[in-house]
């Protein structure tokens, strides 16, 4: 048995088709068990069923699948009850299938989705009541330049006793788009689900081909693709140390994390075309290999990085005023954290040990492993501390790539590799999840194929989905002047959520 | 102190100093099509481009057009074409105040240039003051929008600021492809801004909604009665298009 692999496939008509009732039961018994439920997902069965989809992952890694079918008039008694982690899902399940989960406690659409017509004053806010409780709304247009959404705080004086979040003004029907399009030119429609997250997104719909059309990529193709990922992280992470430093009115900050995100983007581009990476990866490998001029001259540019982070980390992490700041601000707890399943950076923030990187290594990242980094506080100092740790240990992971010189990165004379090999027709009936580990956690994206090998069914999932709730969590008895720095420190997406 | 003076030390000048002389090496810009003839029949780069951006009319003498409102710069077109006649330089300068100016083919080879306006030049020409509204945008737009700010770009310079109210606009930056969601609050914030005042389409989802275009959650209407008096291509559009663009509209100096 090999390392865990990061993409999981099942033939549909050998899958056990459980009762509702029956599924719904399995999977809070997997839960109470201890494993995560990774993704829960619905879809349209002829006109008056629904085929539902549990993807479980237990300590160890495996991944497990669970099917149910049902009327999609059916009901079930709601998982969220007892375990607030699948709220997200349950929500999503019922706008976009019609599956009621009855007792939920928070049932509202997640996005307003176009066929299903619902309206956003349909569904008013969470009321709180009491003498002299205010609300104050903001959005969907923010002050900065920055994605849509509303957020509704209720408040007594300063205090804020919840804030909601409402999201949709996003949605721009991507997965119905993605089944319209030819399945071979999906790849720039999928770069632009989240924009920020393109090579996540790319990778993890690559992978989810290859592995439908049994094609084998290359070592050279994961590892530039490896590359190209953790060249993402780092970029996005240190927008997000921009933001927060300028936040807080941190101008030191701000000025110098903005130039090195400049710096390692535009190494991007000279490697790809591209400050984000798009065009890079194809299905069946890379569109760009990276020479030996590249590698150096990339070398050269991490080296000049990692010195000029050092110094500015220090700084940041030394000055009082940024500590005062952000040291006790915005905390959700290990057990908060755990309970309503947040993923990646901001569970790894509370000190939830997880990332795919580590629990499903796959050829890459078994051979050549990345530190899991945690932080305990779970407060916004530990995101935005959390965050340079990454970026150090990617930089560092990326380096001993580079400097290897019995590692190929290109299709030259080294190498017998292909960087890009032609993708075949998809195995029919056949369902595969693919996850990869994205600045923000794991992107999954599930597709199904009929029995004439086209698909059926696309299901993207952004981490951002069941984070925001931690955002949620992280405002309570806090302050809105608070509001800034925690949603930066969290920095999740919009589009990603909405889809 | 000391190690403030340090990071300041080591930040150095970061400014472009004249972002129309920029070179952003590796850049996939401007496409470039070759004289070469096209194989006849070869659809190759028509079914290659996920956004319907290139065109053919295989009844003219040549057939291959591109729109670069449509285009979002991927060059998957660029390793199919069997007689390598489509490439990409690293030109950035492609915006243009007219869309039709955006389509590329033989005779146009490049879009057609900014032109300046005097009355815009008169009324903005010394402070400009744009206000981003996304209404579907991925945050790659939106990215590279807020680094038009930053130490590199630098538009401050030039007296061009992105602000927080539509109240103290000049300008509407929409990204995004509009959404039907976004599109009552994109209207408010229009409606909010004071006139003179004109819209800015940033990137292809804006300019043409091709990435999303056949979502039926996607509503455009805004762009049939507000017509943009800039449009700035790309998937994202790179900042040095984005500021090149506003000066050359404005015909600021750089």
């Amino acid at each position: 048995m090999g390392p865990n692999k990061p993409v999981v496939m099942a033939v549909t008509n050998e899958l056990t088709i459980m009762g509702l009732d029956d599924w719904v039961g399995q999977i809070g018994l997997r839960i109470a068990a201890g494993e995560r439920v990774l993704t829960l997902f619905g879809r349209a069965d002829g006109n008056n069923h629904v085929i539902a989809t549990a993807v479980l992952q237990a300590t160890h890694g495996r991944l497990a699948i669970l099917r149910a079918r049902a009327l999609r008039t059916d009901s079930f008694d709601a998982l969220t009850t007892r375990y607030p982690s699948v709220q997200m899902f349950e929500r999503e399940l019922w706008e976009q299938t019609g599956l009621t989960p009855v007792g939920h406690p928070w049932l509202k659409p997640v996005r307003y989705e176009a066929d299903r017509q619902q309206t956003m004053h349909a569904h008013p806010f969470f009321s709180v009541r009491g003498e002299e409780i205010h609300e104050v709304g903001v959005g969907p247009i923010h002050a900065s330049v920055i994605e849509p959404g509303h957020f509704r705080f209720m408040c007594h004086g300063e205090q804020v006793h919840h804030l909601e979040l409402q999201f949709g003004y996003q949605h721009r029907g991507v997965e119905a788009l993605l089944l319209k399009r030819p399945l071979l030119s999906l790849s720039s429609t999928v770069e632009s689900i989240a924009g920020d997250s393109s090579i996540a997104y790319a990778w993890s719909h690559c992978a989810a081909l290859e592995a439908l059309s049994d094609t084998q990529v290359s070592m050279t193709t994961e590892r530039v693709r490896g590359i190209a990922l953790e060249l993402e992280r780092v970029a996005m992470h240190l927008s997000t140390l921009t933001g927060l430093a300028t936040d807080i009115a941190f101008l030191q900050g701000g000025a110098t994390y903005g130039r090195l995100r400049t710096a390692i983007i535009n190494a991007t581009m000279r490697l790809c075309g591209s400050r984000f990476g798009r065009g890079w990866l194809r299905p069946g490998g890379v569109r760009f290999g990276i020479d030996t001029k590249r590698r150096n001259d990339l070398l050269v540019t991490l080296a000049d990085f990692s010195r000029d982070m050092a110094e500015i980390n220090d700084l940041m992490l030394t000055s009082h005023s940024v500590q005062s700041r952000l040291k006790g601000i915005g905390t959700v707890s290990h057990q908060a954290a755990a309970d309503i399943g947040l993923v990646g950076l901001s569970a790894r923030a509370s000190g939830v040990a997880i990332d795919m990187r580590s629990s499903l290594p796959g050829r890459l990242y078994e051979s050549h492993p990345l530190a899991l980094l945690t932080e305990e506080t779970g407060d916004c100092w530990a995101r935005m501390q959390l965050r340079m740790w990454e970026v150090e240990e990617s930089v560092h992971w990326v380096t001993h790539l580079l400097d290897t010189p019995d590692l190929p990165l290109d299709d030259g004379e080294d190498s017998d590799d292909d960087l890009l090999t032609a993708i075949g027709p998809l195995w029919h009936d056949t369902l595969c999840i693919s996850i990869r580990e994205g600045f923000r956690g794991p992107v999954v994206q599930a597709l199904e194929t009929r029995a004439d090998g086209q698909l059926v069914h696309y299901k993207v999932q952004d981490p951002s989905l069941v984070n925001w709730f931690g955002l949620t969590l992280a405002m309570r008895d806090s302050e809105i002047s608070d509001f800034p720095i925690c949603n930066k420190s969290f920095d999740l997406s919009y589009c990603g959520n909405d889809l | 102190m000391f190690k403030s003076i340090k990071v300041r030390i080591s930040q150095g000048s970061q400014f472009i100093p004249d972002p129309r002389r920029a070179n952003p090496t590796g850049f996939r810009g401007k496409p470039v099509i070759g004289a070469e003839a096209c194989e006849s029949g070869c659809q190759a780069c028509v079914t290659a481009c996920p956004t319907q951006a290139i065109s053919q009319d295989t009844q003219a003498r040549e057939p291959i057009q591109i729109d670069l409102g449509r285009c979002v710069l991927c060059g998957d077109c660029e390793p199919i074409c069997p007689s390598n006649k489509l490439s990409f330089s690293s030109d950035f300068r492609i915006a243009c105040t007219d869309r039709v100016g955006l389509v590329l083919n033989r005779s146009r080879t490049a879009p057609d240039p900014v032109r300046v306006s005097a009355a815009l030049r008169q009324r903005f020409g010394r402070s400009l003051k744009l206000r981003s509204v996304s209404a579907g945008g991925c945050n790659a737009c939106e990215l590279e929008v807020n680094a038009l700010s930053n130490v590199n770009f630098d538009i401050g310079r030039y007296g061009i600021d992105l602000v927080a109210s539509p109240r103290h606009a000049d300008g509407l930056v929409l990204t995004g492809p509009i959404t039907r969601n976004m599109a009552d609050a994109l209207q408010s914030c229009w409606d909010a801004m004071p006139a003179p005042k004109l819209v800015i389409a940033v990137g292809a989802c804006a300019i043409s909604g091709s990435p999303f275009e056949g979502s039926s959650a996607v509503e455009r209407g805004f762009l049939d009665r507000f017509k943009p008096t800039l449009y700035v291509p790309g998937c994202p559009p790179h900042p040095l298009t984005f500021v090149c663009a506003l000066l050359d509209l404005l015909g600021i100096q750089s």
